[in-house]
């Protein structure tokens, strides 16, 4: 019997594959009910404790960190999205001067290493004078988002009919009214998923905030700050409910998706 | 197109007719500013960083601007196995992260096409370490892969693994976290292209008499070219750049420390800014060339 590879070798792979992907998110999660002492290394025993509890080791240490990252993780979102979406919607709909020095410019920050852009705005920063904290922090997440801004937004701007448009200019819609009621409701989706790929990006970067934080500890600097020391299973339990809140954005957006699309596939 | 990997649409319709406006400009101004401002001139300031000299009578970490090139000659022979190091890591992790993501991205954009909930399912879960601290994700190998973990001595017992057998801080465990920590960015560019595959291309192959291998070789991987492009791009860059992978407090250990690793100690510990400064611009003309490459094939307005 001839062995057909796309019967049953390649599910199989995928699956593996798919578990393989898995192995230390799962172990993240169990070690946030690990009944660990300082380090959390070894397994002790099973424990609600550090979940009800995230807060009351080293004094909240792993909590005031986790809100530094929320809060720099939102300014900048805010600052990328707004920034990032006038650009996407300048790129597609008008004809400009330097349009690919300007595609250039804002493919570079992708192709260029965490660890160049860092060490580059620290090196800026030194020879200015300015003290590193919260708001060089900030700075340097919204210069990193805006690209991937641009690139998620743009995709939506391009999709989006212009007959929509001019049907609300017949209507003597002015442009104010136009924008705000035709075309900001139309990019909306794309302008959603544009933030929370900043705010993920943000939230998880630890490379550029190390050279630009000064004293402010982020989530990722206090993972990293503590390495060598052990990670108490309190950033376990911030992880992995980090974690969970991610899917079920994500897995949302996919169902409201599909829903979308078998509703449009309904009315042919 | 190979970073419109990460965005939602999938479907390029026609593009509108472009206007010309003073608009584009207003639209515009701010963000490119912003780009310039903390994007360009940082770039700019780490180029005439790394050509500063010691400042004559200053202290430890005090420069002054200078055109010291042998800051670079200074660098490349004290970290040249560093340099060294990175390239080829993250060339054997991008290698293995394309083979492990391949098949992947093949079955979830090809063979599960008549299942669209199962494709959503599998992208993802493909996506899911993403949204686990990277940090963290590290750590948890570190602690499986370490000599007391139950993996370990498991494999150990039942006599799969020799008995000294050693994972981290080798070379192989710094690989080996690259790969698993760049898979993602390597295997959605590969999605994004094999989804829009035409199979039909593959059936006239096989309607040719090929033999299915033939038709792997000579039509399904030319076809997924820009995929393949696009993945090596977002794998090699990151990986190249990393220092957690490589930290002696990750999975790494005095010989595997990478060129991150150096502009990081260089920079933030022994404040010898210079040096971390020519280093930067080192891996950046590297990255830069490779891109390059890159822009001519497929021209910029196609990058994004």
């Amino acid at each position: 019997m001839k062995i057909s590879l796309g019967k049953w070798l390649l599910p199989l792979y995928t699956v593996l594959a798919l578990i393989f992907l898995m192995v230390p998110i799962v172990y993240t999660f169990v070690f946030s009910f690990n009944d660990s002492l300082k380090s959390n290394i070894t397994w002790r025993g099973f424990t609600f404790d550090k979940w009800l509890n995230v807060c009351q080791v080293q004094n909240g240490a792993v909590c005031e960190a986790f809100g530094n990252s929320i809060l720099i993780g939102v300014v900048a979102t805010v600052a990328a999205t707004t920034l990032g979406t006038m650009i996407a919607i300048a790129l597609v709909r008008y004809r400009f001067r330097f349009r690919s020095q300007t595609s250039l410019l804002l493919f570079l920050p992708m192709a260029t290493p965490e660890v160049v852009l860092g060490a580059g705005l620290a090196a800026q920063f030194l020879s200015l004078g300015v003290p590193k904290d919260m708001s060089t922090i900030i700075l340097a997440h919204t210069m990193f988002c805006i690209s991937f801004v641009v690139v998620t937004v743009k995709a939506r701007v391009a999709s989006l009919d212009p007959a929509l448009e001019e049907a609300g200019r017949d209507l003597y819609g002015s442009a104010t009214q136009v924008f705000a009621r035709i075309t900001f409701p139309l990019l909306l989706p794309g302008i959603l998923a544009a933030a929370l790929l900043s705010f993920a990006l943000s939230f998880d970067d630890f490379i550029i905030t190390n050279f630009n934080s000064g004293a402010v500890t982020t989530f990722p600097k206090y993972i990293y700050v503590s390495a060598a020391r052990g990670i108490p299973a309190e950033a376990n339990v911030i992880a992995s409910a980090v974690f969970i809140f991610a899917l079920v954005i994500v897995v949302t957006a996919q169902v409201s998706r599909a829903a979308k699309e078998k509703r449009l596939a309904k009315l042919g | 197109m190979a970073f419109a990997a990460f965005s939602t649409s999938t479907t390029a319709p026609e593009p509108a007719p472009r206007r010309k406006s003073p608009i584009a400009l207003l639209l515009l101004l701010p963000g490119i500013l912003y780009l310039v401002l903390f994007f360009l001139a940082p770039l700019v300031s780490l180029l005439l960083t790394s050509f500063q000299a010691p400042s004559e009578f200053g202290d430890v970490g005090q420069y002054s601007y200078a055109f010291r090139w042998e800051n670079y000659v200074d660098v490349i022979t004290a970290y040249w196995p560093h340099i060294m190091r990175s390239f080829g890591y993250a060339l054997i992790a991008t290698l293995l992260a394309l083979v492990f993501s391949y098949p992947l991205a093949y079955f979830i954009g090809v063979k599960a096409r008549p299942w669209p909930l199962l494709q959503s399912l599998m992208l993802v879960l493909v996506i899911a370490p993403f949204f686990i601290s990277f940090l963290l994700r590290t750590l948890a190998w570190k602690q499986l892969l370490s000599d007391e973990s139950f993996v370990i001595t498991s494999l150990k017992a039942l006599s799969l693994l020799a008995p000294d057998a050693h994972f981290t801080g080798t070379a192989f465990a710094v690989i080996f976290g690259l790969t698993y920590n760049f898979i993602p960015f390597m295997t959605l560019p590969l999605y994004t292209t094999l989804e829009r595959l035409d199979l039909r291309y593959l059936e006239a192959g096989s309607d040719l008499y090929a033999h299915p291998f033939d038709v792997f070789r000579k039509i399904t991987i030319p076809l997924s070219m820009p995929g393949i492009v696009a993945g090596t791009l977002l794998t090699f860059i990151p990986a190249a750049g990393d220092y957690i992978n490589a930290s002696r407090d990750f999975l790494g250990g005095p010989d595997t420390q990478m060129i991150g690793n150096v502009i990081e100690a260089n920079f933030l510990v022994l404040q010898n800014y210079p040096a971390a400064a020519a280093l930067s611009i080192i891996l950046m003309s590297v990255i830069l060339v490779i891109v390059s490459v890159y822009v001519k094939r497929s021209g910029t307005e196609e990058l994004l």
